[in-house]
């Protein structure tokens, strides 16, 4: 079964003469478990396909189904116990006010889990914080573990599907590789489905194993990161996203 | 001055800032010259490589302090110069090129407008002259219809363009510096590659030097002659672009292996494993 099926997804933005398609009859599938990316330059409609999906864009036509669940213009309670989103700016994403403690069991409280206490002191070992971390504010924390936090607080309600939007780009490459190691940890614990956003290809294929390329609005193709990798990419946008991201010395 | 002697020549910088907490050193004791060459500047967040950049043209701010055995543009003392010849300098001889367009372009005045005011602060040329000097400007970093764009505001053009125009902003008043802190880093991939194309062509043709911040040592690597690797305010290596392959200190390596690469895919990124002594060893001279 497919964790997510999207057919003819149409998104766009204000009405009348103003009306822009930001997303253009774009279909694709995302198998249990699988990792789908999603990459193209800004304004080519990728992070409005994963804030569609979330229930963040209600200006949709086409039909998604996730989790065996068709979706309307309004999300069920149950559709967020299965399906989290992780935003790109740690700095931006909590709370300034609120500690880490505070932040995961808001999210718990939402969904009804039970065993607050437990399971906060549990999350914060998987995301590889500690129980130290617990009572602290965000700008205590350096950029890499807020989105620790931000993750932690997205596997707060155990979820099946994760929406990823750039989570790595606000931060070193140093930080990205720890970041990038918990997600492909989690995953592999959880059995977590992703679709990543991102602008950077090798990210992109670090963690996920098919992606779909996009320009305008459109999908330009949809191929197999280890075709990406054989120089197998058909479309000439794909190979020219390719040449320009740049390759390491190493 | 001969041509061989350095553009801007930096001895023992240090920078401060008088905190609560005590003093916090942000650059601790670097040293390093920059002539008629591309000086890539690399380290993370908090390493201190924007502030550097930003000494070197005295623009930090009390409580911030610059300390320097040396700090010259030129034969010119930095430290010494009072702040009307430093406006001068400014702009004049030394431009920075700043992260993000959306922040550094004035949004209430048009883009030729603030071509043309940022070529008069610095040479008494009529508004027509300017006008023209700023349209052709333009049109070498390669913008499309500059009459046009000579008219636009600021959030009528592209994140590409506004660093385009940024550039070109800088380089209208001829300075022989550019420092460019990350400077395409908030640009999408495929348009990264070509605002640096634009800014080493324009900066090889003129004989500049240029000072190139960011955190990308791939990306440095490809565009420089020459590199230091900074840490906890110091230098901690420093080597030919070329020849980063051989790089020794396990920072720099660690650097390096922690970008995922998709040609040679790895079940698990290499984390960085800090070692507290880095921060102990005297910083490396980067001087030639």
């Amino acid at each position: 079964m497919s964790a997510i099926d999207i057919r003819n997804l149409d998104v766009w933005f204000g009405s009348g003469a103003e009306r822009a398609l930001a997303v253009k009859d774009v279909s694709f599938q995302v198998a249990d478990g699988e990792s789908f990316g999603l990459v193209g330059e800004s304004g080519s409609g990728k992070s409005t396909i994963l804030r569609a999906i979330a229930g963040l864009v209600p200006t949709w036509s086409g039909e998604m189904k996730v989790a065996g669940e068709a979706l309307g213009t309004r999300r069920s309670k149950a559709f967020y116990r299965k399906v989290q989103m992780v935003f790109q700016d740690p700095y931006a994403s909590l709370h300034p006010r609120q500690t880490v403690d505070r932040v995961l069991s808001e999210a718990m409280g939402l969904h009804g889990v039970q065993d607050v206490d437990k399971r906060i002191g549990r999350l914060l070992d998987d995301v590889g914080l500690g129980a130290g971390f617990r009572f602290r504010y965000p700008h205590q924390l350096s950029g890499g573990q807020r989105q620790r936090v931000a993750i932690a607080r997205s596997l707060a309600c155990d979820p099946s599907i994760l929406l990823l939007d750039e989570p790595t780009s606000a931060l070193d490459v140093s930080v990205q590789a720890e970041i990038l190691n918990l997600l492909t940890d989690l995953r592999e614990e959880h059995k977590l489905t992703y679709v990543m956003v991102s602008h950077d290809l090798g990210v992109v294929g670090h963690l996920c194993e098919r992606i779909g390329v996009m320009k305008e609005g459109r999908f330009v193709e949809v191929l197999a990161v280890d075709d990406m990798r054989k120089h197998k990419a058909k479309d000439p946008y794909t190979r020219h996203l390719l040449d320009s991201s740049i390759n390491s010395v190493r | 001055m001969t041509d061989e002697s350095p553009l801007l020549d930096v001895e023992n910088l240090w920078v401060r800032f008088q905190t609560r907490s005590g003093v916090f050193d942000a650059v601790r004791g670097i040293s390093f010259t920059l002539g008629r060459e591309r000086l890539g500047i690399v380290g993370e967040s908090g390493s201190g490589k924007s502030m550097t950049g930003r000494a070197a043209l005295r623009l930090i701010r009390p409580p911030g302090m610059i300390e320097a055995d040396k700090l010259e543009i030129h034969g010119e003392d930095i430290l010494s110069l009072p702040e009307r010849r430093m406006r001068k300098l400014r702009g004049g001889r030394v431009s920075m090129v700043m992260q993000d367009p959306k922040f550094s372009l004035n949004p209430v005045m048009s883009i030729g407008q603030q071509l043309v005011e940022s070529l008069r602060a610095h040479e008494s040329v009529s508004r027509s002259a300017a006008r023209k000097r700023a349209i052709e400007v333009l049109d070498e970093v390669a913008i499309r219809d500059p009459e046009r764009v000579f008219d636009l505001y600021p959030h009528e053009v592209s994140g590409g363009m506004g660093q385009r125009i940024m550039i070109a902003m800088m380089l209208l008043p001829n300075p022989e510096i550019l420092i460019a802190d990350e400077p395409t880093s908030a640009l999408d991939v495929s348009v990264q590659l070509q605002v640096l194309d634009i800014m080493d062509k324009l900066v090889r043709d003129r004989g500049m030097g240029l000072m190139f911040i960011s955190h990308d040592l791939n990306l440095v690597a490809k565009f420089c002659d020459r590199i230091a690797i900074m840490y906890a305010g110091r230098i901690v290596e420093t080597c030919k672009a070329s020849e980063l392959g051989q790089a020794k200190h396990p920072y720099t390596l660690g650097l390096l292996n922690s970008v995922p690469d998709l040609e040679h895919p790895r079940d698990r990124l290499e984390v960085l494993q800090r070692d507290p002594a880095w921060r102990e060893a005297p910083s490396v001279s980067a001087r030639q």
